[in-house]
């Protein structure tokens, strides 16, 4: 089986004609097929993806094929595809179609990427265990009696079942980062702007980004390298220069800054969990990285704040689907106020109307100015912390989430719980900061448990640097 | 109607006017009005999942024109806020628009009031917002959309509650429309509605500082019908209070047919938009380079042009009035004069109420006529000018003119050219002239008589006859000099 390899490893055997993209692909569709149970993708496109592999396969040959020739990539259900079902993970869009592609599977397709599917989620990314899916629970290939971390919980799963070889997820509170270290694969959220949201369906869209699921730094640095970049078309993408960020990955620490937020070592934080973290701070210091104790005095405030100001977002992002144009609509309904709670009652799933009625609470007249208004003053002291912290350190490093993955059930009547699943990955989307999440050791049940490396905007090349240098050590270790 | 005299109307309107931008406010999809429904649409403009808005530039520079000839300040970040609320023609169930940090603020225009004196009317602020879709109750079919016009960009004209009477209003209404036609952002069809108007009006005693409690005024879609609406309300709210009645805050909706302000149900405004900053977009900057260049582009101001025309031009305050009314009609006035007083060589100021005349009399009446814009005349400003200097040179006389005018209506031949081919060419010569003032004389001696006993009146009587004989085309001028010459040699 190819799968078991990384794509850097694939593309090479590709090129020196070992072997083809249309072999590859053929081995990952296998996979998906024989894996349905995990219930990682909503849809797989056989033969589009053989077809062009295919293609891919001619360019090859003819010399001109792109960056990304030969990797099989899974797309989260949240981003559009021209033609194809974007269902979001809700029934309210169960039998949509996207009118056009979103600019990230534009450049993907542009480098010769093969995107074999759609990846199962969270409804609309609001989950932290792939429970709230209205398709039903992602598995994580570790233990298939724990939840695979949300809310991209799809995509982790396809790159940690080996069911494509990187997959995009977005990252809105944690989304990205906690499964990657649920499942035990690496997982990276950019600075907010480093990737363009159009073709996105927004959760929340001062929070939201895009990035990729892989099982190297490395492989996860070439997908950024080829999403990343302004676009016209979101105007909060950022005109930053894309470097090549391959050239980073040096496996040298030394002289690297790194600071341990005080806030993030106190109470509430698993032992095992803190013990993996730990050797791996153990590691950089003795690579030559000088390591600092650094205080975040505003992140107690992090859950309430991200969950106000997230949930007000997404209260009106959510808003057009009213069955009125496209989308379910509740047949029964007589009169517009009824189509409309009719059709959102039944097509949205309780956690999404959970957060719909929070939102909307805390932008009406009387509490918008105590909650919303509060919040966004909270999130500019939260930003501050940062950039004080990264005034003295390089990059951050903490526990990626407080424990390893959950049982099914075990928090999914208790939101309060759930949330504070979030507590380690919130404050990078609250600060517009990027963070990786690193597969670094197991508890005793062998459960993954991840690393989270946090680095000034726009500063993706310092924790990949320092990520890859991670990985190194560890797969020393195994070998 | 009348008003109780007892009572002071307070009135503030807040005007909506839709932008002329080629494209919409936030996708390139096209703003042409009347096209086939749901045709000027895209993902953007559809709130497709996933889509995101990019703010169209032109949509800044035109409300910087307005806000600078308006007087207001100009923020240099301002930003753009989510209007929430559920309608089947709001396709992202938010409207884009700016709430807390609009981009104009504090400004003034000045209306003529019928004292004869100018009244500045405050502007509180001015903001750019998007345009909703049009619902289409039929009945057959139950609700129709048509969202070409979702993302269309409009602005907000927010005036302070300065206006004291319809009368005001309507003054108010029609100088925001000249300003906006004038600086070419909007055309001010009100019909059509690209100009609409809500009213916040109250009413107190003569002399108390309080405002009374106010309602507002929507649906009224004619100049005519704001000043109806707004005296029925004020009608309306001083005799509720007269009745020993207190004025409820609400909304009303004109209905022009009935000539009544009906209130719209309490469940239709109670509103609570939620308003928040939309994270899609980001803070709209503008620095003093760009305020500078708006600035020096902007078009005369229509007051400061019309006291120009009487200052400098001498043109009588009514004739100024009158063309500087659309921006169109006095910029044909100026290009007319130019031209002409580039063949001519006199100064503007002795050329000014000559073509006055003819732009307000002839131009005006034939586009008037025709139902056209003053660009499309039939007769350019360099025709016209090239005609009143056939006038001036002699060429043709004043009578004349106005054939040759006619015929420019529908030739596309330079005026002298018109006047050859027609042989309206003007008689000057002295000597033909006298045939034809001999003929006159001869043939009314009764009139010659008269004349003789000390009748000068009847001199008129001969230059009519005359000019009659020479079909229009002697020269005044001389023919006057020979008749009076013949007639004071008769006399003697
Ligand atoms: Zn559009």
């Amino acid at each position: 089986m190819q799968t078991e390899l990384t794509f850097d490893e694939t593309q090479k055997n590709i090129l020196s004609g070992a072997t083809t993209c249309e072999k590859v692909l053929d081995d990952y569709l296998q996979k998906i097929d024989s894996t349905k149970q995990l219930n990682a993708f909503l849809s797989v496109f056989h033969e589009e993806a053989r077809e062009h592999a295919r293609r891919v396969d001619r360019k090859i040959a003819s010399g001109t094929a792109g960056k990304l020739a030969g990797m099989v990539v899974g797309i989260k259900d949240v981003l559009c595809m021209k033609g194809k079902k974007v269902t979001c993970g809700s029934r309210i869009l169960e039998n949509f179609e996207s009118l056009y592609n979103a600019t990230v599977v534009d450049a993907l397709l542009n480098e010769d990427a093969i995107l074999v599917g759609k990846t199962n989620m969270d409804e609309f990314a609001m989950g932290s265990s792939t429970e709230n899916s209205a398709f039903g629970p992602v598995l994580n290939p570790v233990d298939k009696t724990r939840v695979p971390g949300g809310s991209s919980g799809g995509s982790c799963v396809a790159v940690a079942a080996g069911l494509s070889h990187t997959a995009l997820g977005t990252d809105t509170g944690g989304s990205i980062r906690q499964p990657a270290s649920f499942c035990g694969v690496v997982g990276l959220k950019p600075t907010y702007g480093r990737v363009s949201r159009y073709g996105l369906v927004a959760l929340s869209s001062s929070f939201d980004q895009i990035g990729p699921f892989a099982h190297t730094v490395r492989d996860a640095a070439t997908v950024l390298g080829v999403i990343a970049g302004h676009d016209e078309r979101d105007s909060t993408s950022a005109e930053v220069p894309v470097p090549d960020y391959a050239q980073f990955l040096s496996k040298d620490v030394k002289g690297v800054n790194v600071g341990l937020p005080v806030e993030a070592f106190a109470d509430g934080l698993n032992d095992e969990v803190r013990s993996n973290v730990e050797k791996a701070i153990d590691v950089l210091r003795a690579a030559g990285a000088s390591i600092y104790d650094i205080h975040l005095p505003h992140s107690r405030y992090n859950i309430s704040t991200y969950y106000i100001l997230m949930t007000a977002e997404a209260s009106s992002n959510l808003a057009r689907y009213d069955g009125a144009r496209y989308g379910f609509r509740e047949d029964e309904a007589r009169d517009l106020a009824s189509m409309y709670t009719k059709s959102r009652s039944e097509g949205f799933g309780a956690e999404t109307k959970r957060r719909i009625m929070l939102g909307t609470y805390v932008l009406s007249a009387g509490y918008h100015e105590a909650y919303y208004k509060k919040a966004q003053r909270v999130r500019r002291l939260i930003q501050n912390d940062f950039v004080q912290a990264f005034a003295e350190v390089d990059c951050i490093l903490m526990p990626t989430s407080p424990t390893t993955a959950f049982s099914f059930g075990e928090k999914a009547h208790d939101p309060l719980q759930m949330y504070l699943s979030d507590i380690y990955t919130v404050s990078a989307n609250l600060a517009g900061i990027p963070g990786i999440s690193i597969p670094y050791g197991t508890d005793t049940k062998g459960l993954p448990v991840g690393v989270q490396l946090l680095g000034k905007q726009f500063d993706e090349p310092t924790i990949l640097r320092v990520a890859d240098f991670l990985e190194s050590t560890l797969k020393g270790q195994e070998s | 109607m009348k008003l109780n005299e007892n009572y002071e109307p307070v009135i503030g309107l807040e005007v909506h006017a839709q932008l002329l931008t080629k494209t919409k406010a936030f996708c390139g999809c096209p703003t042409t009005f009347g096209s086939e429904p749901n045709t000027n649409v895209c993902p953007v403009c559809l709130g497709m999942p996933g889509t995101l808005p990019v703010l169209n530039r032109n949509l800044v520079e035109f409300i910087l024109r307005m806000g600078i000839a308006t007087n207001c300040s100009i923020a240099p970040r301002s930003i753009f806020a989510r209007k929430n609320y559920f309608y089947p023609d709001l396709p992202k169930g938010y409207q884009i628009s700016q709430y807390e940090e609009p981009i104009c603020t504090n400004g003034w225009v000045e209306i003529d009031i019928d004292d004869g004196s100018r009244k500045k009317i405050g502007i509180t602020r001015i903001h750019m917002e998007e345009d909703a879709g049009k619902s289409i109750h039929d009945i057959e079919v139950d609700t129709l959309v048509d969202v070409n016009r979702c993302g269309v960009p409009l602005i907000e004209i927010v005036s302070e509650p300065d206006l004291r009477s319809p009368k005001e209003a309507y003054l108010y209404l029609s100088k925001i429309k000249q300003i906006v036609t004038y600086l070419g952002i909007c055309d001010g069809n009100m019909e059509e509605g690209s100009l609409r108007c809500d009213a916040n009006v109250s009413v107190r005693k003569k002399g108390e500082k309080k405002f009374g409690t106010k309602t507002e005024v929507k649906n009224m879609n004619s100049f005519r019908n704001v000043e109806r609406a707004l005296e029925y309300e004020i009608n309306r709210q001083i005799q509720l209070i007269e009745d020993g009645g207190e004025v409820v805050q609400e909304t009303l909706l004109w209905d022009a047919n009935q000539n009544v302000a009906v209130p719209m149900r309490s469940k239709e405004e109670a509103h609570d938009y939620r308003y928040f900053p939309d994270p899609d977009l980001v803070p709209v900057l503008v620095d003093e380079k760009w305020i500078a260049r708006v600035r020096a582009d902007l078009p005369e101001y229509p007051t400061k042009r019309r006291d120009r025309f009487v200052a400098e031009l001498g043109l009588p305050a009514y004739d100024a009035d009158v063309l500087t009314v659309e921006k169109g009609v006095a910029d044909y006035f100026e290009e007319t004069l130019r031209k002409l007083s580039s063949v001519s060589g006199k100064p503007a100021k002795e050329d000014a109420k000559q073509v006055s005349n003819w732009v307000m009399t002839d131009i005006l009446r034939v586009i008037g006529e025709q139902k056209i814009d003053i660009d499309d005349s039939p007769v350019s400003p360099n025709r016209l000018a090239g005609m009143i200097g056939l006038v001036y040179d002699g060429t043709i006389s004043g009578k004349i003119a106005k054939e040759v005018f006619e015929e420019m209506l529908t030739s596309k031949d330079d005026p002298k050219s018109i006047v050859q081919r027609k042989g309206l060419l003007q008689v000057s010569d002295s000597g033909e002239l006298e045939k034809v003032v001999d003929e006159v004389l001869a043939s009314n001696q009764p009139q010659v008589e008269k004349y003789i006993g000390g009748n000068e009146k009847v001199f008129g009587f001969f230059v009519g006859e005359a000019m009659k004989v020479t079909k229009g085309k002697g020269n005044p001028k001389i023919v006057n000099e020979i008749l009076r010459k013949k007639l004071q040699a008769l006399k003697n």
